[in-house]
């Protein structure tokens, strides 16, 4: 018998007396011992699917349609059934580990309360079960590291520990709502291995939603594809990805940045150049805040990007790389040199370096979050010509309106807000923000990270687009080492604040020399 | 026209949809609409008068005695039988003598154009014909219940509680609107530059917030307006000053949140001042916080003006004050009809501003559903 189906699933959100389906018509099933994956961009409605099995929706939300677990009708259950079966033969992992557990508590006093809660567990027996529990996730030490506080902990080690805590009551049903999409690519490969692992040896089924499909290949059974809330193909991975049916499946699976940047000439203006650039962050104790220490965010970083080239930066989540890209802005304070078209920019303050902010700019990770929610578009774009502007008021949204059409947006749409659009077209305005000043170099932090597959492949194209019509330097920050390869001359590998290899992109990618670019490719692309 | 954002018209429509808001902003905007024009509810002054064919606006003009024939320079009294007989008459000398007698005559039409100088006037008298401040020749003891002349009765020195109810009502939401609004901005802006900068400046001025509301504000209130006499912007200075560090520490810790936004970075990214970022691009995400405290400030300066007046140390005693109604309602518990009316005036008063702020809270609620 399967251990949980879904059949004939709706979703309905009420906003203001309008109804939107966030999910229509939705059946799968997943058998004892399964792995099935849920995978679609964000806004296909997984997330909310796997929410609806137990009833975790908000209160705008209602379900229709039918979901049981062991042949028990779960929608419309009342409470007393739901709360039985959450956590207990139900249980969730999250995306975020850094906000799904307790700062204030240790990790012994979150794990207990499950065990004493669902078993009554006490005492000797509860420390035992919880170190047992520790060890099963792969949490070193776990004797030691049970009295840590979540902050003690890595982010991997956190979503361990989220991962005990839902294998905690021995669950049947794993429902893991992209596990890994916050974590750096070596630690995913390890939390995949330990999902993959856990199931075989507890039984589990798991119910895996991401957008990734790298991910899917590795761990699922079975694969759902879903757009704008529907299920359009089902199928088992080996066949999903080998024969794709539905033109959408085959979309998701092209959807591969690829090609290289063009040549840089060469002749071409070092536009930036860095000197053992430090950034350290004092640590003060005491009464008269005497210096004891530093933390090494950046240390000796010589950079150098030259007009229409792209440097990567690439490095795991606390390596530095983005303490770099605002110290290369000068946002935040750093030590030796920075020069920027031969002049040196270290130590000018705000005013002197004013007029320098029209050819430099950034572009950030977060489409959400870097563009103001209370301006609309020609106003967030258009705030770098008042401060920076060459021509007249009036002219600013024809300016506008020219720059929207580059990004490849309507310009019509200049008078919406932000939240009217797409993930895809924030990030094509806040390009279009950094660009309007037409600057010379531009550092671009993470700009696809938050963004879907098929996104990230449009953005990478406007990007190298731009690059090749105004020769800008870039300075390109990501994790992601396929968008890197697709867009960089140049790879700096970073690790805790050190670069560890530079060279040519061809080089650092087919020939890696340092242990870490290492596993870093092979976790990435292997 | 003011054209919305789809986030505002959403707002909009969310506070439309509690009924219970939009009924109170009705009803309190219209009371507070007629208070504004209290001199011409209530007032000892005609609106208009004509006097011998021409046309006069007590209400807003002063006119001496002698402009109707009178004997004093000083400005017309024209609640007396006197006045009014000649204003009636266009100045019969008569007046002086037998004023109701003549008025009573020329009303019922035995004296008219046959006498020599008479030229009929007129007079339209506001709803209330009382000021605030009018004593009243009541023939009893004051304070008097509720009659044909005084609707809520008068007060223990014979002047018309509805008259005054009228006019503090303005008063006090003059009051509480001047306050808010003042230690609002100050609130905002102290509260912006600590959280903004932080460091040094936000420790200084932390320690200078606890130091400043350990004051004792009740005792330095009392003290001042006993050296530099009871007035009402007196008080609303004094209630700004103790009033405005309310709100900053939540702008404070608004700022600090934002300042990290991406957006913001990248706006010093592009080189824009400081202010413009606080104005502009944290400022507008701070508000939906400071609305939510605004309805405690509005009536937190309500009550505090009333305790004040209550206590004996608030406005002047000569004006009219819904916190001097109080006291007086204590000192006299055998007239019931001023306690009713000082805690139904302060019951509405108070629950219109409360229900209005709900809805206004709610609206800008993004989590709040409105099915």
């Amino acid at each position: 018998m399967n251990v949980l189906e879904i059949r004939n699933l709706s979703i309905e959100f009420n906003q203001d007396g309008h109804a939107t389906t966030a999910v229509h018509d939705v059946s799968f099933s997943i058998g004892a011992g399964e792995t099935v994956a849920v995978v679609g961009e964000s806004g296909s409605g997984k997330s909310v699917t796997a929410l609806a099995t137990v009833d975790l929706l908000p209160e705008s939300a209602t379900a229709r349609g039918s979901v049981t677990y062991q042949g028990e009708e779960l929608i419309g259950a009342p409470e007393a059934t739901l709360q039985r079966i959450r956590g207990n033969d139900i249980s969730f992992i999250f995306q975020e580990p850094m906000t799904s557990l307790n700062p204030l508590h240790t990790i012994e006093k979150q794990l207990g309360e499950t065990l004493s809660v669902h078993q009554g567990l006490r005492g000797v027996p509860l420390q035992d079960r919880i170190v047992e529990l520790l060890s099963k996730v792969g949490i070193p030490d776990p004797t030691m590291r049970f009295k840590s506080y979540p902050h003690q902990l890595s982010g991997g080690q956190r979503q361990r520990v989220m991962i005990a805590m839902a294998l905690a009551n021995e669950p049947d049903l794993l429902i893991a709502d992209e596990p890994t999409t916050a974590l750096d690519v070596t630690i995913e490969a390890q939390i995949l291995e330990l999902l993959a692992d856990l199931q075989r040896t507890e039984g589990l089924s798991l119910l895996f939603i991401t957008h990734d499909l790298g991910v899917v290949r590795k761990i699922a059974d079975r694969v759902v594809v879903m757009q704008h809330g529907s299920v359009v193909e089902t199928g088992a991975t080996k066949q999903i990805f080998e024969k794709p049916a539905h033109p959408y499946t085959k979309m998701l699976l092209d959807a591969e940045t690829i090609g290289v940047p063009s040549p840089v000439a060469l002749d071409a203006v070092e536009l930036l150049c860095t000197d053992h650039l430090k950034v350290w962050f004092p640590i003060q104790r005491g009464l008269l805040r005497r210096t004891v220490g530093h933390i090494k965010a950046v240390n000796d970083a010589s950079l150098s990007v030259r007009e229409g080239e792209t440097l990567g930066v690439v490095g795991e989540s606390g390596s530095g790389k983005t303490s770099l890209a605002l110290a290369v802005m000068r946002l935040i304070a750093s030590e030796n040199g920075i020069s920027f078209i031969g002049r040196d920019i270290e130590g000018l303050n705000r005013r002197q370096m004013r007029p320098l902010r029209s050819d430099m700019q950034i572009v950030f990770q977060d489409p959400f979050g870097s563009l103001s929610p209370r301006m609309s578009v020609m106003e967030i774009i258009s705030e770098g010509l008042e401060i920076h502007s060459r021509s007249n008021r009036k002219n600013h949204r024809a300016e506008v309106a020219v720059m929207l059409r580059e990004v490849g947006l309507d310009p019509n749409t200049m008078d919406r807000y932000p939240h009217e659009f797409s993930g895809g077209q924030r990030q094509r305005v806040a390009i279009a923000r950094a660009m309007i000043l037409r600057p010379k170099f531009v550092v671009l932090d993470e700009p696809t990270s938050a963004l879907d597959r098929t996104v990230q492949v449009q953005i990478v194209d406007l990007l190298r687009d731009l690059q090749a019509k105004y020769q800008l330097g870039y300075l390109f920050i990501s994790h992601d080492l396929k968008v890197v390869r697709a867009l960089s001359h140049k790879v700096v590998v970073m690790k805790d604040g050190d670069i560890v290899e530079h060279g040519s992109a061809a080089q650092v990618f087919d020939a890696p020399q340092h242990p870490y670019t290492q596993t870093l490719l092979a976790a990435a692309l292997g | 026209m003011i054209t919305l954002s789809p986030l505002n018209n959403r707002r909009l429509s969310n506070f439309k949809k509690n009924r219970r808001a939009v009924w109170s902003l009705w009803i309190f905007s219209i009371l507070f609409g007629l208070s504004l024009f209290a001199e011409f509810l209530a007032n000892d002054k005609p609106i208009l008068v004509s006097y011998r064919g021409e046309l006069f606006i007590p209400v807003t003009q002063f006119y001496p005695e002698t402009a109707f024939g009178g004997d004093f320079k000083t400005e017309a009294t024209y609640r007396d039988p006197e006045v009014q007989c000649l204003i009636i008459s266009g100045g019969l000398e008569i007046c002086f003598d037998n004023p109701e007698a003549t008025m009573d005559a020329i009303s019922s039409g035995q004296l008219g154009v046959e006498v020599a100088g008479f030229s009929k006037g007129w007079m339209i008298w506001p709803p209330v014909p009382y000021s605030y401040d009018t004593p009243n020749d009541l023939g009893r003891s004051a304070p008097s219940p509720p009659d044909a002349q005084h609707w809520l009765g008068t007060d223990d020195t014979t002047r018309d509680v509805l008259a005054r109810v009228i006019y503090g009502f303005r008063i006090s939401i003059l009051f509480a609107l001047v306050v808010t609004i003042c230690a609002s901005i100050i609130g905002v802006i102290a509260g912006a530059i600590q959280g903004y900068f932080g460091g040094w400046l936000d420790l200084l001025f932390q320690r200078f917030l606890e130091v400043f509301s350990a004051l004792p504000s009740l005792y330095v209130i009392i003290i001042l307006t006993a050296v530099l006499g009871r007035s009402f912007w007196l008080l609303a200075t004094l209630s700004i000053i103790f009033g405005w560090p309310a709100l900053t520490g939540l702008i404070r810790a608004e700022f600090f949140r934002a300042r990290n936004f991406e957006y913001v970075r990248a706006a010093q990214a592009l080189g824009v001042s400081n202010w413009i970022i606080m104005m502009r691009h944290i400022l507008p995400n701070a508000m939906v916080a400071t609305l939510t405290f605004l309805p405690f400030i509005v009536t937190g300066a309500i009550s505090t003006l009333a305790g004040l007046d209550f206590l004996g140390f608030g406005l002047p005693s000569s004006s009219p004050s819904l916190g001097e109604l109080t006291q007086q309602a204590k000192l006299n518990l055998q007239s019931p009809h001023l306690g009713f009316t000082a805690f139904f005036v302060f019951t509405i008063m108070l629950s219109l501003l409360v229900f209005i702020f709900e809805g206004v809270r709610d609206a800008f609620d993004p989590r709040k559903v409105f099915s």
